[in-house]
């Protein structure tokens, strides 16, 4: 038995949607050509997908059903830079600097297929790097807005509700960014070790090459810049 | 390097399970990420209000979600299976979307015959 994960020959599988309904149907697994670690994360993410849709429905509930004027995001978030006002600067750098973290992971997966050791834990330091370097913007733009009196229940500028909104959102945005680059570092050590080519089981790898494990962080990434990306349109553009 | 079962079993499930793609398409994407990113940015910048800020933030907003999940989350290499259980699940969102939308105008509209127009702002 050369095959021990499957129950069928991955070759003879069906496509389009008979593929679909039998895949669905069948016996055992129904993501074929997926790994149990892969359809996890997929599914961890779908659940998550939901907590955050759920606070940004919140959000739109408490900015449409304020009678109060919702304070201006673009003057709120803008900073002071060479003389002049830049509207929402720090949150297209924060911006930027997400999707620079989303391209190394990307690359850092590609590196993984070819088994670049090396390049693929570099690249995973420096996507780690790129998001410690959002969260620390976060924490500035946070200290920044309570130091200007922006509160849960109130803020100077309008509606109450703003507060409450921002912080929810954000900081589980954030959080999950932290946990995130806690965990691109211990994968990404790991990797550099030389832990997944050895001929050896551990929680993370099957061995031999076995460098999975970086293209599932890499999903777990990518959903966090997906997140932000509905964020920034919603909370800051809107 | 000896070929245990192990060794040999995994190699197998590595090949088999796995994506390649060439790295000139994540940089394609990147690039394209960077530019609708710089777009939204502009839509503020601009200070372009109505219609249009919000037709162009979604648009905007769809087209850099779809690269992300696509191309960087290899969604539009995987089998209709995972597709369909990942993506079409949140479509339920719109219902809570439509339920609270109306929600909400009831309770705007309760709070202004009951507290009066531009109730909750600071004093």
């Amino acid at each position: 038995m050369d095959h021990p994960l499957q129950g069928q020959d991955q070759t003879l599988l069906q496509q389009g949607h008979s593929g679909f309904a039998a895949d669905w149907s069948s016996d055992q697994r129904a993501f074929k050509k997926v790994s149990w670690g892969k359809a996890m994360m997929w599914i961890l993410l779908l659940s998550d997908t939901f907590i955050f849709a759920c606070f940004l429905v919140a959000y739109l509930t408490a900015r449409s059903s304020t009678n109060a004027e919702w304070p201006n995001a673009s003057e709120v978030f803008a900073l002071h830079i060479g003389g002049r006002d830049l509207p929402l600067i720090l949150i297209a750098i924060m911006t930027f600097v997400l999707i620079s973290s989303s391209g190394t992971m990307a690359m850092a997966v590609n590196c993984a297929y070819r088994k670049a050791r090396k390049a693929t834990a570099a690249l995973m330091f420096a996507t780690a790097a790129l998001g410690a370097c959002f969260v620390g913007m976060q924490a500035f733009e946070w200290s920044k807005l309570i130091s200007e009196g922006v509160r849960p229940w109130g803020n100077p500028w309008g509606a109450e509700q703003f507060g409450a909104s921002f912080f929810m959102i954000t900081g589980f945005h954030g959080t999950h960014v932290t946990i995130g680059v806690i965990f691109l570092i211990i994968v990404a050590l790991k990797v550099w070790r030389g832990e997944f080519d050895r001929d050896q089981r551990s929680w993370m790898s099957a061995g031999n090459g076995d460098y999975e494990a970086v293209e599932i962080m890499g999903l777990y990434w990518h959903f966090v810049d997906l997140v932000w990306v509905f964020i920034f349109a919603f909370f800051y553009l809107w | 390097m000896t070929d245990t079962p192990h060794a040999l079993a995994t190699r197998h499930v590595a090949h088999d399970e796995g994506q390649q793609h060439p790295i000139k398409l994540y940089f394609v994407v990147w690039v394209l990420l960077f530019i609708l990113s710089a777009g939204s940015y502009w839509v503020d910048y601009a200070q372009l209000q109505g219609l249009l800020r919000w037709s162009l933030i979604l648009i905007f907003m769809v087209l850099k979600a779809g690269l992300i999940i696509a191309v960087f989350m290899h969604m539009a290499w995987e089998r209709l299976a995972l597709i369909y259980a990942i993506l079409l699940p949140p479509l339920a969102l719109i219902g809570l979307l439509a339920i609270l939308i109306i929600e909400s105008d009831y309770t705007a509209g309760t709070r202004v015959i009951e507290l009066g127009q531009g109730a909750g702002a600071p004093e």
